[in-house]
């Protein structure tokens, strides 16, 4: 029990400096960004919520496309007239339905990953190992964005193979070959990558698991649902740069005057990217932990 | 070595340090003592940069500890409150550590081992016992093997076997070379590993000093003589190194410098009647009491008998 210096299990290995008491011998082992990143991987791999709210973001962004999709197959075939929103479906916003109950999933676990470490103290122990602060939040961004990004086009596609596959035969269908197909899912991938690094800036702004939650929602489901009460002449000037509708252009398939092209959609969409992780980077360097 | 300069931190009106100076060195161990709430933690989170000091400044081996390439090589910290991620495993929480570092996994398993930890690794976290949790924030501290170990409180929590552990532990990473920097509220759990103390109340330095000296500065060699001639004893025993000290008009003397025995032979020698002759001996804890009375944060009420044993 009160063995005090590690005793290495294999003395046949008698190059374990690590185990000596002498300082000088042993070997430095620096901190680099690579390192960071390669912790924060492990990090989020190593938490059950990873797995459920990655699970659940697949699960709406195919399960909706899905459901949307037959929704309107079943409202064609009832030959009923259809209705106002299923006017100008097509495959594509069919199945990407989901989109909105994805981000939600994909944008909490950005929060949690930074918010959570608050929450619960861990953030002590990674500020001690890595003191600089800022590749903790640069590293948590990657990541998150990176998975994020990589599930959601996987999603995005799956949804568009499967919901294509419903409605096809209607007017609506549409094939991966179809012009501006690929982009858009593409552009949905994109999207929900970006909405999970708002997520992480936005957990590291507010340190708070249920202020972040509560911002992201309201960026992205609240305000959109709003600015439908303000007056129409500002619908182009500000509304089409807020940060759900510049978001929502990333991915359209067809291009509504009133919005932004897709490429300055991105943009504008970085910029509010940008604009997160400078609050948060901003919030991590000044801060007590 | 941990070097403190004028440090100090305010948080609004509140001066949780103010001014501290000191110097903590290596191949003994420090203990860093004062009663709740004398700034202990918030000095040991400035040392690490969890918390930036409002004015004055804090190094580690000579260097701000963000200013390190291999923070966790150089100090090792325990803190107060809990530090993990309560639904990671303790081998994860560490493993996320030591990538941070390049720390190979081997360190891992070693330190997991070291802290008595081997059955419990791949559990979660959250679901540890208090004992549980200071092993893991012990492990973690001892992960990059630092040259400077400093824990906050680090018995909290733990059995009797727990605390056999912290101490031997502590010894021997001090007899290693090491810097060591333990803090606590208890003189009694301090005193039997510390050799330099440094006391703080209401975040300014009380002491910084050794136990013997601290004892010795609460008046513990004090020997108290009554006697029928005070005048004239006080002539015998005067020298150099000897001081006394008794109210005029009162048989009573208060003698430091020399023993209950010598002041006995020497009354004998010139016939001088003693009515009394006893050493005063103070404990540890009385003298940290004493020097901490005016620090106390919150004093409990008082009203039965005051025991001197009682932790503030």
């Amino acid at each position: 029990m009160s063995t005090l210096t590690a005793t290495p299990k294999t003395p046949e290995t008698p190059e374990t400096p690590e185990t000596a008491v002498g300082a000088a011998s042993r070997p430095v082992h620096r901190v680099t960004g690579r390192r960071v990143l390669a912790s924060e991987w492990a990090k989020l791999w190593s938490l059950r919520s990873t797995w459920i709210t990655l699970g659940l973001g697949l699960l709406f962004l195919v399960a909706f496309g899905v459901i949307a999709a037959s929704h309107y197959t079943s409202n064609i075939d009832s030959g009923r007239h259809p209705d106002r929103d299923f006017a100008t479906a097509t495959a594509v916003s069919l199945s990407l339905f989901g989109t909105n109950f994805a981000q939600l999933a994909l944008g909490v676990l950005g929060v949690l990953v930074t918010a959570g470490e608050y929450s619960t103290g861990m953030i002590r122990s990674t500020l001690t190992a890595v003191p600089r602060r800022l590749p903790v939040l640069w590293s948590k961004a990657a990541v998150l964005g990176a998975v994020a990004l990589v599930l959601a086009t996987a999603g995005a596609f799956a949804a568009f193979l499967a919901g294509s596959r419903i409605v096809s035969g209607t007017p609506a269908a549409m094939g991966l070959g179809h012009a501006g197909v690929v982009r858009s899912l593409l552009g949905a991938g994109l999207y929900l990558g970006l909405v999970g690094v708002i997520g992480t800036a936005l957990g590291a702004l507010l340190r708070s698991v249920a202020g972040g939650i509560s911002v992201l929602v309201a960026a992205f489901m609240l305000v959109p649902g709003l600015v439908s009460l303000l007056p129409t002449s500002w619908q182009g000037h500000i509304v089409a740069y807020l940060p759900s509708h510049a978001g929502e252009s990333v991915f359209a398939l067809t291009h509504d005057p009133t919005a932004l092209s897709p490429g300055a959609g991105l943009v504008v969409f970085l910029g509010w990217t940008a604009l997160a992780l400078a609050g948060a980077s901003y919030r991590l360097l000044r801060g007590d932990v | 070595m941990i070097e403190a300069q004028q440090l100090t931190k305010r948080y609004g009106e509140k001066t949780a340090v103010d001014g501290l100076d000191f110097t903590v060195r290596p191949g003994t161990v420090t203990g860093f003592l004062g009663p709740n709430g004398a700034g202990k933690s918030t000095t040991m989170r400035m040392i690490v940069g969890l918390d930036a000091p409002t004015s004055g400044s804090v190094t580690v081996n000579g260097r701000r500890y963000a200013r390190h390439e291999a923070p966790l090589q150089e100090v090792g910290a325990l803190l107060e409150a809990k530090s993990v991620h309560p639904g990671r495993s303790a081998r994860n929480h560490l493993r996320a550590l030591a990538l941070t570092h390049g720390i190979p996994r081997r360190r891992v398993d070693e330190v997991v081992e070291l802290a008595g930890l081997g059955s419990v690794a791949k559990k979660r976290a959250g679901a540890f016992s208090l004992g549980m949790g200071q092993r893991l924030g012990i492990a973690a501290a001892l992960l990059g093997d630092p040259q400077t170990v400093m824990l906050d409180e680090p018995v909290n929590g733990l059995d009797p076997e727990g605390v056999l552990w912290i101490r031997n532990l502590l010894t021997s990473l001090a007899g290693g070379g090491r810097t060591v920097f333990v803090s606590s509220h208890l003189m009694s759990e301090v005193a039997l590993v510390a050799d330099h103390l440094i006391v703080v109340g209401r975040g300014r330095l009380l002491a910084d000093t050794t136990v013997r000296d601290l004892v010795r500065q609460a008046g513990g060699d004090t020997v108290r003589v009554a006697t029928d001639d005070p005048a004239r004893l006080r002539d015998v025993l005067a020298g150099p190194g000897v001081e006394i000290t008794g109210r005029i008009g009162s048989e009573e003397l208060q003698v430091t410098g020399v023993s209950a025995r010598e002041i006995g032979l020497k009354a004998a020698e010139h016939a001088i009647p003693l009515f009394e002759l006893t050493t005063q001996a103070v404990s540890l804890e009385e003298a940290f009491m004493e020097l901490t009375r005016d620090a106390v944060e919150y004093h409990g009420s008082t009203t039965g008998t005051e025991t001197s044993g009682s932790a503030a």
